[in-house]
């Protein structure tokens, strides 16, 4: 029992709770003053939606978050399926140059992102000789969300039964039938925590969006930190809480669904998968 | 006898054989979007940078790049005495807040595993949060907290220290600021690792007559090191090539590679230099990687 008391030291909880509070202190200092009537500084002056209501007419704004949306939607889904199929051909698959694959995908992961944002402006004025649009700024959030997909539903694939797989094909199943019936439902949650991953990031990219964008296509975070050049404001303060709230919203559904997938037995979005 | 039995088994199973494409054919098709991406958008780019890196700047730069001799003109500049002290300074800040994220996560990451009870996915999900929310926007609620009409001014204001201390554009902003960022990325993995742990061992040790630092180090910590390794390089590198927390909390004097890069491909105008200072930044983190796994065991990835 005393080893148990040894074990359990108060200091530890009382760290905890400091390190919480650190985490969140930037987070719900930015929503509570995105409420506050004064129109700079600190002090409270009385609470207001008004700052929410600016937004409605804020034009600019609205087309960044509208651009926003249309980025992140459009990169997770093409990023998704190139995904999961490579994830499925490294675990499925023998064959040579696999090792490549592996570093491409490491080089991608660990990459700084100013690197990977240079390289791209570059390639796209001097090599491809395209105009910056949403199109260029898709393609790049593509490049770098594909490898996050695969990390994920790797992980998911490596954990499943292979012998299922090979079942179904003894049962006369073609390779097609034993993906979309055995592997997809498998890896669904693999899948959907890939996704989910994906749309976050690409939701919040500043370093790559900002050298592959053009004109017409500044996203959310471009837009707020253009106006941080105006200093800090309580229009910013409302519009960085909605960013976060789109981006809790996501986490919440990922939560519930993998809650649910969870309680059926196929798994939970896993934290470390993540990580 | 097993000749015909070889020949029994080819014959079933060669309608199902005729059907599948071999491993290799099957394998590459499926990674063919992903190698058509990753080439032109990662490899390709990659090696523009390369070459820029040993290009001359164009008379108008950067729009007229010749092609030329290759130069080292522009690594020399690199880490020449203007340029080295903004690499040094990276270094030197990734690695504080590295270890900032150790001290702040190790302990958080082994209370939430062993001792936080049934609340413990709540408190996960209170570490993911941070992970999974805008690291910009993030970065951002600092400004509001350290500006000089501030959050932290003002309450320091309150208790009689004073209202009117700059925060911003000091080295413990961006130290702050980095350490902030990338916390949950020591916290995850850490926190993995500690999970997994066989918490038996603990108590044997206890049972054996050792101590608590004896403990830590002989069973905790190496059980706990998969983690650490990955946390310390899942911090480490996003935090020597950062830019948003040295643009939006630092100043000149807080310049940080990814912020002068950036400089060189915008008003400084010199790609090649850029270049240059970017693959200085992938050799440094390559290194960096290379150097710490062979160090503490390539394995315990």
């Amino acid at each position: 029992m005393s080893t148990k008391s040894a074990l359990r030291p108060r200091y530890l909880k009382v760290h905890a709770v400091i390190v919480f509070a650190f985490l969140f202190a930037p987070i719900v200092g930015l929503i509570v003053f995105s409420f506050n009537k004064a129109r700079s500084g600190t002090h409270w002056t009385g609470f207001t939606t008004h700052w929410y209501g600016d937004l409605l007419h804020d034009e600019p704004a609205l087309h960044a978050f509208r651009n926003t949306l249309k980025v992140a939607v459009s990169a997770t889904i093409l990023a998704t399926i190139i995904g999961t199929l490579a994830a499925f051909a490294l675990t499925r698959f023998t064959f040579r140059g696999r090792a490549a694959y592996s570093t491409l995908i490491f080089v991608s992961l660990v990459m700084p992102e100013i690197v990977m944002a240079i390289s791209l402006t570059a390639f796209y004025h001097r090599v491809a000789h395209v105009n910056l649009s949403i199109w260029t700024v898709i393609a790049a959030h593509v490049m770098f969300c594909i490898a996050f997909v695969v990390v994920v539903v790797k992980a998911r694939l490596a954990q499943f039964d292979n012998r299922l797989v090979e079942a179904a094909a003894d049962l006369g199943a073609t390779p097609v039938q034993a993906f979309t019936r055995i592997v997809l439902p498998l890896a669904a949650p693999g899948i959907f925590a890939g996704a989910m991953l994906a749309f976050v990031i690409s939701l919040d990219d500043f370093l790559i969006t900002s050298f592959t964008s053009g004109p017409g296509s500044t996203t959310l975070p471009l837009y707020i930190f253009g106006q941080l050049r105006f200093g800090v404001s309580p229009s910013i303060n409302a519009l960085s809480t909605i960013v976060l709230a789109t981006g809790l919203l996501v986490l919440a559904i990922a939560g519930l669904y993998s809650v649910r997938a969870g309680r059926r037995g196929s798994g939970a979005i896993d934290a470390t998968a993540l990580g | 006898m097993t000749g015909s039995r070889a020949q029994t088994d080819a014959a079933t199973k060669k309608p199902a054989r005729s059907r599948r494409l071999p491993d290799w054919l099957a394998g590459n098709l499926l990674l063919l979007p992903t190698s058509v991406w990753f080439l032109v958008l990662l490899v390709i780019p990659t090696l523009l940078i390369v070459a820029y890196s040993l290009g001359h700047r164009g008379v108008i730069q950067p729009i007229r790049f010749t092609w030329g001799s290759l130069v080292w003109s522009n690594y020399k500049t690199a880490l020449n005495p203007d340029f080295l002290p903004i690499f040094t300074r990276s270094i030197v800040y990734a690695l504080v807040s590295t270890i900032a994220c150790v001290l702040l996560g190790f302990p958080l990451a082994y209370w939430i595993a062993r001792f936080s009870g049934r609340l413990r996915n709540l408190y996960l999900v209170l570490v993911i949060i941070p992970f999974l929310t805008s690291y910009l926007i993030r970065t951002y609620g600092w400004l509001v907290i350290l500006q000089r009409n501030g959050v932290l001014n003002s309450l320091l204001g309150h208790v009689g220290l004073g209202n009117q201390h700059l925060f911003l554009n000091t080295h413990f902003a961006v130290i702050l600021g980095l350490t902030y960022g990338f916390l949950p990325f020591m916290i995850l993995p850490l926190y993995a690792s500690i999970e997994r742990m066989d918490k038996s061992l603990v108590e044997a040790s206890y049972d054996l007559g050792h101590g608590k630092t004896s403990t830590f180090f002989r069973v905790i910590l190496p059980s706990a090191l998969p983690g650490l390794i990955a946390g310390v390089l899942l911090v480490f590198i996003p935090a020597v090539g950062d830019y948003v927390t040295p643009a939006l909390l630092g100043g000149v004097k807080t310049q940080m590679i990814g912020t002068t890069i950036y400089d060189q491909f915008g008003s400084g105008n010199n790609w090649p230099l850029g270049s240059a200072m970017s693959m200085l930044l992938m050799l440094l983190i390559l290194a960096g990687v290379f150097v710490y796994l062979s160090r503490v065991g390539e394995d315990a990835l």
